[in-house]
This record gives structure tokens, sequence and C-alpha cells, in this order.
């Protein structure tokens, strides 16, 4: 299994391909539903440095705070990611992304904005919120806590091989597509 | 004051087990599917993570999945218990389970956006009461997640499209669609509830109520059981896999059960159950001595 470090390179994301697997070391950010709507209302200086050469993880997580106010994730597994597919190409453009750690892969919009801009979908394995968590030792910082509640806040967090599969790659490959034309082959053959 | 009085921390407890331990009928469920996947990288890698994750989760008392979903609950009550106290207690014990973190804080105000921060809301926990004449109070839930919930459907029949016609054979079209819609996005592979008949209401309640029967039970009806083992055996052909990776393990089971219908109307309702299949029961006697179902 490969390691890739965070943040990450156009160059180096370029070299993945559909079926790789590969453990994710370094920083990262979460976002879902709310905080993509909010990242394409405006220009979001605040969290651009933690969002340039790194990857989002669609992710609502159970959260602990800690005596000190620091915080440890419970449970961090991923979130369907097909809901932020009107959102998602941009938000990698504007914000310089160059990856989506998510479950159930995105469409054509994605596929294409994977492209243009040099980044991966990382499929992580859904419901596995122990493993996952446990690849994840440190919550640096939150923005929009209050306002997006624990589920939706954007978190800033350090992961430790945190392991995904390369489902959407950067030269226009899906697994998501090859899997769901063979699942319609079939399904006719079924129906007559 | 009666034995059903107080039975706030028996329902925190009763939570916490489905959040955090997964039934010995679905591990054996998963287990036969990653003997099925052995030479098959990506398959059998997702089920292997899915089983470690359910020792781990179990071991560590935490949520098996961080989306802790809805707790859909059906109580069967002695005559005389106070249904309205009950569902106090079981929406205080929703509020303790999400401060010990078995839930996640999952209620939003649909209109404000705001999360309520304690669970519950309106709607949530939806909750179900039977009287019965038996002596005890039983208590059977599961906790719905969210990802698959979406890829639930309800089909209107007859349905063009899919030549899908009102009798069994137009019921099997349907669902197998709707199994290929799902794809891995229900968090494959997945447990289809699904109700025949009844109306929009009915349906989808019934078909959520299929998902308490053992995995590997038969239904009582001939023609129901026939079906749910080809659906299961044909929903597994069109491989679509483990997390949709591709791969023999699409669906663990297919339960399906009837409603009488109006003329006008003839309902498929599907419910999809993601792998993390959390489910649990308790039997509370009229001492208030509580034995575990599951």
């Amino acid at each position: 299994m490969a390691e890739l470090k965070l943040p990450v390179s156009e160059e180096e994301i370029r070299k993945l391909k559909v079926g790789d697997f590969v453990e994710l070391t370094g920083r990262m950010i979460t976002g879902r539903d709310t905080a993509h709507s909010w990242l394409m209302e405006d220009v979001r200086e605040e969290v651009m440095p933690y969002m340039k050469d790194t990857v989002i993880y669609h992710c609502g997580p159970v959260v602990a705070e800690n005596e000190d106010g620091s915080y440890d994730f419970v449970a961090a597994g991923p979130t369907t990611s097909i809901r932020e597919e009107p959102y998602q190409a941009d938000v990698i453009g504007r914000y310089g992304l160059r990856g989506v750690i998510g479950k159930g892969g995105m469409a054509e919009k994605t596929l294409a904005g994977l492209a243009e801009h040099g980044a991966v979908y990382l499929h992580a394995i859904g419901g596995a919120a122990q493993v996952l968590a446990r690849a994840i030792p440190k919550v640096e910082r939150v923005f929009m806590l209050d306002e997006f509640g624990v589920p939706e806040a954007m978190w800033v967090i350090e992961v430790d091989k945190f392991p995904v599969v390369v489902s959407m790659d950067s030269h226009g490959g899906s697994l998501h597509d090859e899997v769901e034309a063979g699942a319609k082959s079939k399904l006719d053959e079924l129906l007559g | 004051m009666t034995a059903y009085d107080n039975l706030v921390e028996t329902f925190v407890e009763l939570i916490r087990r489905t959040s955090t331990e997964l039934p010995a009928d679905v591990i054996q469920a998963l287990e036969k599917g990653k003997a099925e996947e052995q030479d098959n990288g990506l398959a059998d890698k997702a089920i292997a993570t899915i089983l470690d994750n359910i020792e781990l989760a179990r071991t560590t008392s935490a949520p098996i999945c961080q989306d802790t979903g809805t707790p859909v609950v059906w109580i069967h009550h002695p005559v005389g218990v106070s249904t309205r106290k009950l569902a106090a207690d079981f929406t205080r014990a929703v509020e303790l389970a999400t401060e010990r973190k078995y839930l996640r804080p999952n209620a939003v105000d649909t209109l404000s956006g705001r999360n309520t921060g304690t669970g519950h809301g309106r709607g949530i926990p939806f909750l179900h009461f039977e009287e019965w004449d038996e002596p005890r109070l039983e208590v059977r839930m599961i906790l719905k997640g969210g990802g698959s919930e979406n890829v639930g459907a309800q089909y209107r029949l007859p349905d063009t499209p899919l030549k899908a016609g009102r009798d069994l054979e137009g019921v099997r079209r349907v669902v197998l669609d709707a199994v290929f819609q799902a794809q891995g996005k229900g968090c494959a592979p997945g447990v289809l509830g699904v109700c025949i008949g009844g109306d929009r209401v009915s349906a989808f309640e019934m078909s959520k109520r299929q998902l308490l029967r053992p995995i590997e039970d038969t239904n009582p009806i001939p023609e129901l059981a026939e079906l749910e083992a080809r659906l299961l055996k044909e929903g597994n052909e069109l491989g679509v896999g483990p997390m949709g990776f591709g791969g023999k393990t699409t669906l663990l089971a297919v339960k399906m059960g009837v409603l009488d219908r109006l003329p006008a109307c003839y309902f498929v309702t599907v419910t999809y159950m993601c792998w993390a299949d959390r489910k649990a029961a308790v039997s509370i006697d009229e001492k208030g001595e509580a034995t575990w179902l599951s």
C-alpha cells in the first residue's frame, strides 16, 4: 500500500490510478452538506490555508470535548458524497484541493473537475467509524462549530495512515462507472 | 409506582447495545460474504475492514458508525401502562446516550438548519406503541442511518418503464431496480426491508419492521419466502459488491412483508439498511427486570 503525505503536489496526485490503495498521513479538513454550500456562497479566506493542496473529508464525526478544551474524534467514517456533486468541482478549483474522501463515489461534473484541477476521489470504507477514528490521532481546530453543529462543522484534523481506495482518478477513470455499467447489463438480462 | 415508572437507564443501555454491538446473525452474514470475496482484492478488503470495525466498536463500546441514525422503536406494553411516560423516558434516554457519545447529536431543525444538540427533535426518536395481553414490556429498536435511508424507494405499480405489473413478478422487477439504483451508496452489503401493499405511511413502517427479523429466518408465506431467496440471489448477481467496489456480496438478506391495499393503489416500498444493521431488543418484566433479547 502506497503512503501519501499531505499536503501533496499535483504531480504526485496525477500518478494515482483507479484501484490504488493509499494511506494518507498529514493534515486534512472535514466538510459536508452545509459546509459545501457555505464554501461556494463566498470566498472563505479563513479556511483557505487548511484546504490548499490537501483533501476534504466528507464526514460528520462523533466528537468528545476534553477538559482542556481540545477535541477527540470518537467515531468518524465517511458520509455519502453524491450530495456534494453540485458544488464539489468548484470547491476543488476555488480552494486548491487535491482530493476528496467520501463514500459512494461522485458523478460527471466532479470527474471532470478532478481532471481539470489535478485531484482524486478517495473512497473510505463506509460505516468503519472506529477503524477510521483510530487513524485520526489529533483534532487541530474547528470552523463553524456553533453555526453548523458537530456533524457539519469543518474540523481540521491530523491523520496517520488513513486507509482509502482511489475510485476516481485525475485521468477520467471511475470505478463507480465501471461497476454501474456491469450492473446495468446484468439488470437488463435479469429483467429480460 | 410500577416497574415501568423509570426506564431511562434501561433504554440508555438498549441504545448503547444497538449503536456499539452488531448482532450475531449480521456478523455471520458478513463473514459468509467475506469467504465468497476471497479472490476479489477490493471487496475482500472492504469486508475485512468492516469486520475489524465491528470488533473495535464492541470492545471499546463506541458507535459502529458515526451516523448513529434515527432510533426507530417498537414497544409492546401491557394494559394500563402510560405510553406518554414511556415516550418521555425514551426521549430522555436518547439525550443521555447522546451525552455519553453512544449517539451523535443527529437531529437538525429542518427550518433553521440548526442541530438541536440533544439527539431528539420533532419526530425523532420514532416510537410505535402496541398494547398486548402479556404482562411484560418488550422494546425492539433499530438505528436507521441516513445514507442508506436516502436510497430507499417507493414504487407505484404498474410501472411502465420497468414493465412491472401488479403481481409478484412486478414486485421482483422494481426491487431489483432499487438495488441497482442504490449501487454502493447505501453502504452495501445491505439488508432490504420490503413492504408489498399498504399506503404511503403504513408501507414504510412495515418495510422497516421487516428489519427486526433474523437474517436467516424464512418467511412464513411460501411465495414470499421464494421471492426473498430469488431476490437475494439476483441482487447479488448485479455485482455491485461491498461499498460498490464490485463483487459478489451486494445484499445480506431480503425480507418482505405484506399489507392490504386500496383498489387504486399498489405500492412496493423498499427500505435499504446498510451493513451496520443495528438492532437490539429487551424484555422488561413486571418487577422491572430486564432480559436482553439480542
